[in-house]
């Protein structure tokens, strides 16, 4: 940062002061969380060729690798986004008992330990488990394959998308169905044009995060999914596997493509956000 | 259109919103329901529109009976105080919703729903705000944007709910005139809830007041301010001065003093003296109904407000003519040229 900018800036009147103390604490803060980090990663992978590189990542077991975890984390992102907003419905409109305790649940995957989390569910979709023997019985085989994956991934992605939605949709006035209702719309109508493109800015934050989570997840995820190579092996163990080999610059070439690849689908997901934003302006 | 409620009861839990309210508005008509908040005439408008349903009671619209149908069915117009207009949508895209999501088999195409809007954007003067979000107009013009909305399905009735609730005064006096005006052009049966009793005077062909759930008078606006017919709605409307009087023997009493006012007719016990303000008339000491001393003056425009002490103790408000300028410490007799006495 030039230090003469922010000296100049700061000699400057302001009526908020500090401003040349709280960047300068975000700037270095950020850098050295963040960015310092990232960019080691990069140059770590820079010790390979790009030969070698592009090798790597097109190898069979990386693409599987790759696959399985942004396939089956915008799968189960999916699925957050229409369960979690009927959740997200049925907490905000409606008043019923234990809804304080099921509003309180949601939050039980951000808080539980992701490794509690994947022994929970691994015990309970094992082929003798609870849930798990009646699904085997119907054909369904849930742990230790991509399903037990994106059951996992489900689990974990949840509390994003009804925390996001939730107080979006709390402060949605009642007012402006019963004048969707009073102008002839059916509820179905109403829910489709007036209700959902005003919630679309949260829903697409929601849906992001519970993308991004289900990503990066680890802990649950390898308890539960077999990890069998080019079936139900994520990413992210693929990363710890080369790791434990020693092969860093395999480990980091594969943690780039991740990083480039979650960076242009949040990046979309926020141009995409802005654009839903812009349609609905602040009051 | 004619609209007409029968003995409507509703209740919140233990509070009685409407209390038996019986209603009829004729075709072309627009009544305002003038009352205190909570005299239940936001919970009458909402039931005739079909937003909420009474515990008992008819509601018929031309006749029909309405609670059979939901607020979609039932066509009427709705504007909320808060305009509720769609934050989503254009200006345009609001007023066209209605014309939008009528059933396929009725449905205007595009360039018919582009006319009818275009036509009521002329109607309410804003034709040059079609592509704008309801963000970024004022108050006044997103009411009249929700009005267009409401009038663009041709509704039977229109109703709406403190429709200048949320605008600064100027604005509502504008709106005022403008909404009258539009009526006289549409002439669709009109009920607007309000508890401004100036707009409701200055706007409606008549006025129902309300309070406590109940109808306290049904008139035209000279009916409900010159010939009040209860204690609350003269209290209700224009500034008036009340005194708690006796009447005995065709006496009244203020306190231990005989007023000379008639009291022929009159009911004995506890009463209620009503005067307005610019009734009470001004005169020498010892010249009127009551004897006062003057202990505060203000000019207000054409009239001074005076705070004066009666005889017997109690302060109350008179508006005088300035011709006859009043001082601080003044003697003054009191005599009210028109007044009215309810018992209770």
């Amino acid at each position: 940062m030039n230090g003469g900018l922010v000296s100049a800036l700061a000699a400057r009147r302001r009526t908020l002061p500090g401003f040349g103390l709280t960047m300068g604490l975000t700037l270095s803060w950020l850098s050295v969380i963040i960015l310092i980090p990232l960019a080691g990663l990069f140059l770590k992978s820079l010790e390979l060729s790009p030969e070698q590189f592009w090798n790597i990542l097109t190898s069979r077991r990386t693409l599987n690798a790759l696959r399985v975890s942004f396939g089956l984390a915008f799968a189960a992102a999916c699925v957050n986004l229409v369960m979690g907003s009927i959740v997200v419905w049925a907490l905000v409109r409606y008043r019923f008992p234990g809804r304080r305790l099921f509003d309180a649940i949601v939050d039980v995957p951000f808080a539980l330990p992701t490794a509690v989390a994947g022994v929970a569910l691994t015990a309970l979709f094992a082929e003798k488990g609870w849930l798990g023997a009646p699904l085997a019985a119907l054909g369904l085989k849930v742990a230790f394959t991509p399903v037990g994956i994106f059951v996992a991934m489900i689990f974990i992605g949840i509390p994003f998308v009804v925390r996001t939605v939730q107080p979006v949709l709390q402060d949605l006035d009642p007012e402006i169905e019963e004048a969707a209702g009073s102008l002839g719309a059916s509820r179905w109508q109403t829910i489709i044009r007036v209700i959902l493109p005003s919630l679309a800015p949260a829903l697409l934050t929601g849906f992001a995060l519970a993308f991004a989570r289900a990503v990066g997840e680890y802990g649950s995820v390898i308890f539960i999914a077999g990890n069998l190579p080019n079936v139900s092996e994520i990413a992210p163990l693929l990363i710890v596997i080369r790791l434990s080999e020693f092969r860093y610059a395999d480990a980091t070439a594969i943690a780039v493509v991740m990083l480039v690849v979650s960076f242009v689908v949040i990046f979309a997901v926020n141009r995409l956000q802005r654009w839903a934003q812009s349609r609905i302006p602040a009051r | 259109m004619t609209i007409e409620v029968k003995n409507l009861v509703k209740t919140f839990g233990s509070f009685r919103a409407l209390d038996g309210v019986d209603l009829k508005v004729e075709s072309g008509e627009l009544v305002a329901l003038l009352g205190p908040s909570g005299s239940g005439k936001t919970t009458l408008l909402r039931i005739v529109a079909g937003l909420d349903w009474p515990d008992a009671g008819e509601v018929l619209i031309n006749g029909e009976d309405a609670l059979a149908q939901g607020a979609r069915e039932r066509h009427v117009g709705f504007v909320f105080q808060h305009y509720a207009l769609f934050r989503h949508m254009t200006v345009f895209e609001n007023i066209a919703f209605g014309l939008r999501v009528q059933p396929r088999a009725v449905r205007k195409d595009e360039a018919a729903i582009r006319a009818r809007v275009k036509e009521l954007l002329d109607l309410v003067q804003l034709d040059w705000l079609s592509d704008r979000y309801p963000s970024q107009l004022s108050g006044g013009q997103r009411q009249r944007i929700a009005l267009a909305r409401a009038l663009a399905i041709e509704p039977r009735i229109l109703l709406l709910d403190e429709p200048f609730g949320a605008l600064d005064a100027k604005v509502r006096k504008e709106l005022r005139k403008w909404l009258r005006s539009l009526h006289h052009e549409i002439n669709v049966t009109s009920i607007f809830v309000t508890h401004d009793q100036e707009e409701a005077l200055e706007v409606a062909n008549r006025v129902v007041v309300m309070d406590k759930g109940r109808i306290e008078q049904i008139g035209s606006p000279d009916d409900v301010y010159e010939r009040p017919a209860s204690a609350f709605v003269h209290g209700f409307i224009g500034e008036s001065i009340e005194l708690p009087v006796q009447v005995e023997g065709g006496v009244v009493r203020l306190g231990d003093r005989p007023l000379a006012l008639a009291a022929d007719g009159l009911a004995p016990g506890a009463s209620r003296l009503f005067v307005r303000r610019h009734d009470m008339l001004v005169g020498p000491p010892g010249s009127g109904a009551f004897e006062a001393a003057v202990q505060h003056v203000r000019n207000f425009g054409p009239v001074q407000r005076a705070e004066v002490v009666l005889s017997g103790g109690r302060t109350i408000e008179i508006d005088a003519p300035r011709d006859k300028e009043l001082r601080v410490g003044d003697a003054i007799g009191l005599e009210p040229r028109r007044y009215r006495i309810f018992a209770g």
